[in-house]
């Protein structure tokens, strides 16, 4: 094993850079003291605990082992016959009870405070989970994306992928588009999901909030430390739960401010693109690309699907009216696909129609407009 | 109720299970002479309490097998990152049956096929308050078993949405396998129903007279109070299942977006936690008894262990809520499941001082059942430390939902109930075969399986603290080093259980005659039975000089 671990470490070692000095030690035994309040709590909680559950089992299994090692019958013991003692049941019945104030009384400090949310947060994210990625929306900037699991991870995640996890930087906790937040200032996520429950977790941010249908969870914390803070879905949400990470870029305000307007000019672009050219050449490189984030998770980059659970695209037989009504408006048969006509753009669902039908061995050279998206809506 | 009448009514049961073997043409003039059934018939037909015991610690046996390889396949493919044997969707079916078999179709039937052999024995009752109960109770079980594995085979895979089958997730989005999944559980829990009801009645009802009820061994004991416990969780269990299948097929919102998926938590836990006591109080039964046979003296705070068991029962009804710290509770709610979750640290931790203190200043030995209680004494308290942990809430929103989890419930399943149900076979094995198994083999089986048990479920802990997620079938690289332990482990582990089953043949078959009280410490009405032992036992009650010798005074 120490063989394997080595170039391991390495391969680890290597892309880091001093921004990323505070990533989390991919060696750890421990709980991460994180970067926030709430991290540093839940670690300091974790290692109170652990120092009286070792001393509480010092003096316990040392009793035992005492009596394991003297009173052996091979050693000439003779049982004696007690068989109850008030003052020591006593004893160890009130002993552990002041342990256990003790420890209660840091914890019911650290809850409440933690639970107290913030009248006036500097930043709003709203979190939506949905299988198998996340949404992020900042209402105030208006800004919203989606995040989904980077593709050399997605590669390299199926069964008899060509390239080792190894080969994918950060395997399985890296993303195409990450959640930005400003170092030093109150960020608030009020987290919900699309579909079934998943939870927010990134261990260094020191929580997890359950994203749950018809419910909103808030959750208040402040990075103390610019870097990528890397977690995943905690709850059993399907097929794809390994596959959907949470990534945190933290970035100096001022960086933030400048990624903010980025973002909106990139919206803007995208919009006066809408109104651009369309052909075939311009819908199949949009389609390959909404297809890798949005589709593939399921119907595979091959269109192979995954039989009995992911039908395949590959070979399909659908009318091109019911290609687009089912990817806009979801299949009532398989909840699993879902009504994308919400998620995604007009110019994107037709875009990977197009990709879709004119792909692998589909060649039938259909090309969608924005339009019939449109008209199908 | 007077002496009398407590014996008429024992010998009208008595009269009423030997009429329904009379009743299908095995009549004989002399009730204790009266032998089995010859052929298979024997087994589908019993209404003997040693039979049916047999029968589910035999179902639990394969239950513990076919779990088991489901427990190898998820860890062959967390050997190392990335997905090489299997598609996610199908390890999640592995997860959620390896849950359900285990819970269900092993530790449970197993403590139940203790209860059937040891309850009626201990408390000199000839049989069971319901003989023919208890045999409908245990043919459920395996036709429950048949369906909840055939979901393997139907489209769509079998469940995959977790043992705790969480909506939206079990409910529209599951495949058709739920429903099946759900009539399995319904007629399980039917029949822990009828079995919890039947164990109360017998020792309540066909207690011998002259033993008190503060006299009753300690595995009787936790039988009674778990008895309880069942018929509180299981119709729970019924609820919560009812209204997932009502949710999938009858039109309700209980469970959706539109209605409360926290709501089925709430439910569902109010069933699993107590449920989680079901499969330890037992456990603590048999190590109650263990301990003092091989310690050579009385248990320690005998009384102090009764009333701690049933303070464990009613706070078990109180914590549920702890398995639910992130779904966003209001606080005073967390604060609530954090002292309530705390506090029953207390009566389970006079427990183990209990036992500790049974032992000091005895006259110790280590046969095979001594090892089991005594990895169970020390293992059993990893897992309770990892669960007071665990109660801390800002610590749990850490901890919740990771490795650290898994290890946790592994801890208190595989080296507490587990290890309690084989300290009680090797404790109780010499009495129902009367033959001794090979010390030597035991010994083996011991070794290997509380070394590889450890190997495989301690890694578990700092995985989930460095930050793997509980139910992933594949995982970031830095997790790699703590998952190849835990797989090489595991493997070991299942394998050796191979040898308790080539023990258990060999006992059976060629083990040499056992004494009727192999164990010179062991007190108790069951060692008072000649060995082997008669098909039917205590058709005349113990008398009062047995009573007392075998019971609470044995050793002064």
């Amino acid at each position: 094993m120490a063989k394997r671990l080595i170039p391991l470490a390495l391969a680890l070692t290597a892309p880091f850079t001093p921004a990323m000095a505070a990533e989390q030690d991919p060696f750890s035994f421990n709980m991460t003291q994180g970067v926030t309040a709430t991290s540093f709590d839940a670690f300091n909680l974790h290692m109170l605990l652990f120092w009286v559950c070792l001393i509480i089992g010092v003096v316990v299994f040392g009793a035992m082992a005492w009596s394991l090692v003297r009173h052996r019958r091979s050693r000439g013991a003779v049982a004696a016959t007690f068989h109850e003692s008030t003052a020591i049941e006593i004893i160890w019945t009130v002993v552990p009870a002041l342990i256990l104030i003790a420890i209660a009384i840091p914890a019911t400090m650290v809850l409440v405070a933690e639970n107290a949310q913030p009248a006036k947060p500097d930043v709003i994210v709203d979190v939506q989970g949905s299988q198998w990625k996340w949404h992020y929306k900042y209402p105030d900037q208006d800004i919203s994306f989606f995040s989904n699991l980077a593709t050399s991870s997605r590669d390299a995640s199926q069964l008899g992928a060509k390239e080792p996890p190894s080969s994918a930087p950060y395997y399985l906790l890296n993303v195409d588009n990450p959640m930005v937040v400003p170092v030093g200032k109150t960020v608030q996520i009020r987290v919900t999901s699309n579909d079934v429950i998943h939870s927010w977790w990134v261990p260094q941010l020191g929580f997890k909030t359950d994203a749950i249908p018809g419910k909103i969870n808030n959750m208040t914390f402040v990075v103390s430390k610019p870097g990528m803070y890397r977690g995943q879905c905690a709850e059993l949400c399907g097929a794809g739960h390994a596959f959907m990470p949470i990534v945190v870029k933290a970035i100096m305000p001022a960086a933030f401010a400048d990624w903010v307007q980025k973002e909106k000019a990139a919206a803007a672009a995208t919009k006066a693109d809408a109104a651009g050219p369309w052909d075939m050449k311009i819908a199949m490189a949009q389609g390959g690309k909404v297809y890798g984030s949005t589709c593939s998770a399921c119907h595979q980059a091959n269109g192979q699907g995954i039989k009995g659970t992911f039908p395949a695209l590959d070979g399909m037989k659908l009318s091109v009216k019911d290609h687009i009504h089912i990817v806009v408006h979801g299949s009532k048969k398989n909840p699993a696909m879902q009504a994308y006509g919400k998620q995604l753009s007009d110019r994107d669902i037709a875009a990977v129609i197009t990709y879709e039908r004119n792909s692998w061995n589909n060649h039938t050279g259909d090309l969608i407009t924005p339009k019939e998206v449109e008209a199908a809506r | 109720m007077n002496p009398t009448s407590e014996t008429l009514m024992q010998n009208t049961a008595a009269d009423a299970s030997i009429g329904q073997v009379g009743h299908v043409g095995h009549a004989h003039d002399d009730h204790a002479h009266h032998g089995p059934r010859k052929g298979w018939l024997r087994w589908l037909l019993t209404v003997n309490h040693k039979d049916v015991g047999t029968m589910y610690l035999v179902l639990s046996l394969v239950g513990l097998m076919i779990g088991g390889i489901m427990a190898l396949l998820i860890r062959a493919e967390l050997f190392e990152p990335g997905m090489q044997l299997m598609q996610p969707q199908f390890f999640n079916s592995l997860t959620t049956m390896h849950g359900l078999t285990m819970i269900f179709l092993a530790i449970m039937p197993a403590l139940t096929g203790l209860a059937n052999w040891m309850v009626p024995l201990q408390i000199g009752a000839d049989d069971m308050y319901w003989p023919r109960v208890n045999n409908w109770a245990f043919w459920a079980m395996p036709v429950a078993a048949v369906i909840l594995w055939s979901t393997f085979f139907i489209p769509g895979g079998a469940p995959a949405g977790g043992w705790t089958f969480y909506p939206p997730l079990s409910t529209t989005y599951g495949p058709e396998s739920i429903d099946w999944m759900i009539i399995a559980i319904h007629i399980m829990g039917v029949s822990s129903f009828f079995g919890a009801l039947n164990i109360i009645l017998t020792i309540l009802k066909l207690r011998t007279p002259g033993m008190k009820l503060m006299d009753m061994p300690l595995f009787t004991w936790s039988w009674l109070i778990t008895g309880f416990l069942l018929l509180l969780a299981m119709p729970t269990l019924a609820i919560a299942a009812t209204m997932v299948l009502s949710d999938r097929h009858w039109g309700t919102h209980f469970f959706g977006a539109d209605g409360n998926p926290v709501m089925f938590q709430h439910i569902f836990w109010f069933f699993g936690h107590p449920e989680v006591y079901i499969m330890i109080l037992p456990a603590f039964g048999v190590i109650s008894e263990v301990v003092p046979a091989f310690a050579r003296k009385p248990l320690f705070g005998r009384k102090m262990m009764i009333y701690a068991t049933a303070a464990i029962t009613f706070m078990s009804t109180t914590v549920w809520a702890h398995h639910m710290f992130t779904v966003g509770l209001p606080v005073w709610g967390q604060l609530f499941f954090m002292y309530s979750t705390m506090l029953i640290s207390i009566p389970t931790g006079v427990k183990i001082f209990n036992w500790v203190a049974t032992m000091w200043r005895g006259s110790l030995t280590f046969e095979t059942p001594m090892l089991w209680a005594i990895a169970f004494i020390v293992l059993f308290t990893i897992g309770g430390f990892s669960g007071l942990m665990l109660a801390d809430v800002p610590a749990d929103y850490q901890y919740q939902d990771t490795y650290f989890v898994v290890a946790h419930i592994h801890y208190v399943l595989v080296s507490g109930s587990l290890f309690a149900i084989f300290a009680g076979v090797y404790y109780w094995l010499p009495k129902w075969s009367g033959r001794m198994y090979n010390e030597r083999l035991a010994q083996w089986h011991f070794w290997l399986s509380v070394i590889s048990m450890n190997i495989a479920f301690f890694p578990m802990h700092f995985a989930g603290l460095a930050g793997m997620p509980r139910r992933i079938p594949d995982y970031a690289v830095q997790f790699t080093d703590f998952n190849m332990i835990s797989t090489v482990g595991a493997f070991i582990f299942g394998f050796s259980q191979l040898l308790f089953i080539w023990m258990l043949i060999k006992t059976v078959r060629s083990g040499p005659p056992a004494l009727a009280r192999p164990w010179d410490g062991a007190r108790g009405l069951e060692w008072v039975i000649p060995s082997p032992m008669p098909y039917h036992t205590f058709i005349t009650p113990p008398t009062d000089k047995q009573i007392h010798d075998e019971g609470p005074k044995a050793y002064e």
